[in-house]
């Protein structure tokens, strides 16, 4: 039987700890793409699309992601679609992440005073120009720090997916305690890495706090 | 023809009717001041000609432009009126020149170096030529009033609508606002102003509306008005507020 040393284990777990920051940052950029078109949709007072995408928010936010995942993988099988676990972890953690980003910049977009909206409306600006010009500056400052708190919960995430199969962190610690019986150890390394990728992004998000808080 | 005329609007907001059939005829040069009690209806018309609330039935034309139509070319009518709220609301992430030049660029295309040359032209026009760069934040009260004044004029409108635009200021910064207001009238510009200001209402307007439970309860001549009120209502109002 082959032999693994802690290094061997160490290493084999940051090479896969590669496909967990690709398919966080993949879910979390495509997610804010989906999130800022869901967003538009979501205030943008057409009642057919508010209702759209409030049915999405719910149904992502009030499913576990697991079971995201299930469907993706193995549901969208059913109807003959090849689905690779990467395609299914990466859809599902898209749409996922989307949904919860839309409703924090939602909020965000909320407390921006009503007078912003009517003093642009006055000067004949359409929905989008406004949307561009004064609501969303005015949003982001607001909507930075808890976006990037979020990046954290999309980090951790990731770790379902492998249990559809996709190799990355939390999968590959369960291959190498398979192979070498050493869970504890294997576990301990894995947790470690994870906290070395979100650590650092919840401090960071804290300090953006602070200093808008300060800047006020 | 009328720049704006108000036919018969009435408007409700759920079981409460706000406006129980106003009509009102603006003509170009006009300075029309609305008075009455808070909850009269007045900032409620305001915001109904350029489609800031929708109504119920009645029509209104401004410039020729039908209001609450079905296929209301709003951005074309709020080209051409320009509105001003009593919270300034200036855009807090956009310098004053920035706020002034926001419209011109976005909605009327003018290019950035054209647009720059007519926020200093209004801000000149406001006394404020050397604030083009300060930010609002860093403006008193009166200061962003007269911004929010200049940002309307950019575009040029052909009636500025003011809803109780000194309301907010400190008593010592109202006058800055007024002076500006007074001078805009003089050149001409078409003016409905809601407002508390009874000595300028009857100085600088050219037309007082007292409008009391949704309707307009007596208008005229304000300084006939003032000297004379024909109802009860707006006796006791002048007398309650003089």
């Amino acid at each position: 039987m082959l032999k693994f040393s802690f290094w061997d284990i160490l290493s084999n777990l940051l090479i896969a700890t590669e496909w967990t920051i690709i398919l966080s940052l993949i879910a979390f950029f495509c997610g804010g793409i989906v999130g800022l078109i869901l967003l538009f949709m979501r205030t943008s007072g057409v009642k057919p699309l508010e209702w759209f995408t409030k049915s999405y928010i719910e149904f992502f936010q009030g499913t576990p992601l697991l079971m995201q995942l299930f469907l993706f993988f193995f549901g969208i099988a059913l109807f003959g679609v090849e689905v690779s676990p990467w395609m299914a972890a990466t859809l599902a953690l898209t749409l996922w992440t989307s949904a919860f980003l839309t409703e924090i910049w939602r909020g965000c977009v909320e407390s921006i005073p009503k007078g912003q909206w009517e003093a642009s409306a006055t000067l004949a600006l359409t929905y989008i120009e406004q949307m561009r010009y004064v609501i969303l500056p005015q949003a982001a400052r607001i909507a930075i720090a808890p976006t990037v708190g979020f990046s954290v919960q999309v980090v951790k995430g990731t770790a379902l997916a492998s249990i559809i199969g996709f190799v990355e962190l939390t999968k590959a610690g369960t291959m190498l305690n398979n192979a070498t019986f050493r869970p504890f150890l294997v576990y301990s390394l894995v947790a470690a890495i994870y906290f070395c990728l979100c650590f650092p992004l919840s401090w960071f998000a804290k300090k953006l706090e602070g200093r808008l808080n300060a800047a006020r | 023809m009328p720049l704006v005329s108000i036919r018969d609007v009435r408007k409700s907001f759920g079981a409460l009717e706000v406006l129980k059939g106003v009509s009102l005829e603006v003509e170009k040069g006009d300075v029309v001041a609305i008075i009455g009690r808070s909850g009269s209806g007045k900032s409620t018309l305001l915001r109904c000609i350029n489609g800031l609330e929708a109504y119920q039935s009645g029509a209104i034309l401004a410039d020729g432009i039908e209001v609450g139509g079905l296929h209301a070319n709003l951005r074309e009518l709020r080209r051409h009126v320009g509105m001003v709220f009593q919270q300034f609301n200036l855009f807090p992430h956009l310098t004053v020149a920035g706020n002034v030049m926001l419209a011109q660029t976005v909605v009327n295309k003018t290019p950035k170096k054209e647009a720059r040359e007519i926020a200093a032209e209004v801000l000149a026009k406001v006394g404020l030529s050397e604030k083009m760069d300060a930010w609002p934040s860093q403006l008193s009260g009166g200061q962003q009033q007269r911004v929010a004044i200049a940002r309307s004029l950019a575009m040029r409108p052909k009636v500025l609508l003011c809803d109780e635009i000194t309301s907010a200021l400190d008593p010592e910064l109202v006058n800055e606002v007024l002076r500006v207001v007074e001078q805009l009238a003089k050149e001409g510009m078409t003016l409905i102003l809601v407002t508390h200001e009874m000595r300028f209402a009857r100085d600088v307007g050219t037309k007082l509306v007292f409008m009391h439970h949704g309707r307009v309860h007596e208008q005229g001549a304000p300084k006939e008005v003032f000297a004379a009120p024909k109802t009860p209502e707006l006796q006791q109002f002048v007398g309650s507020v003089a």
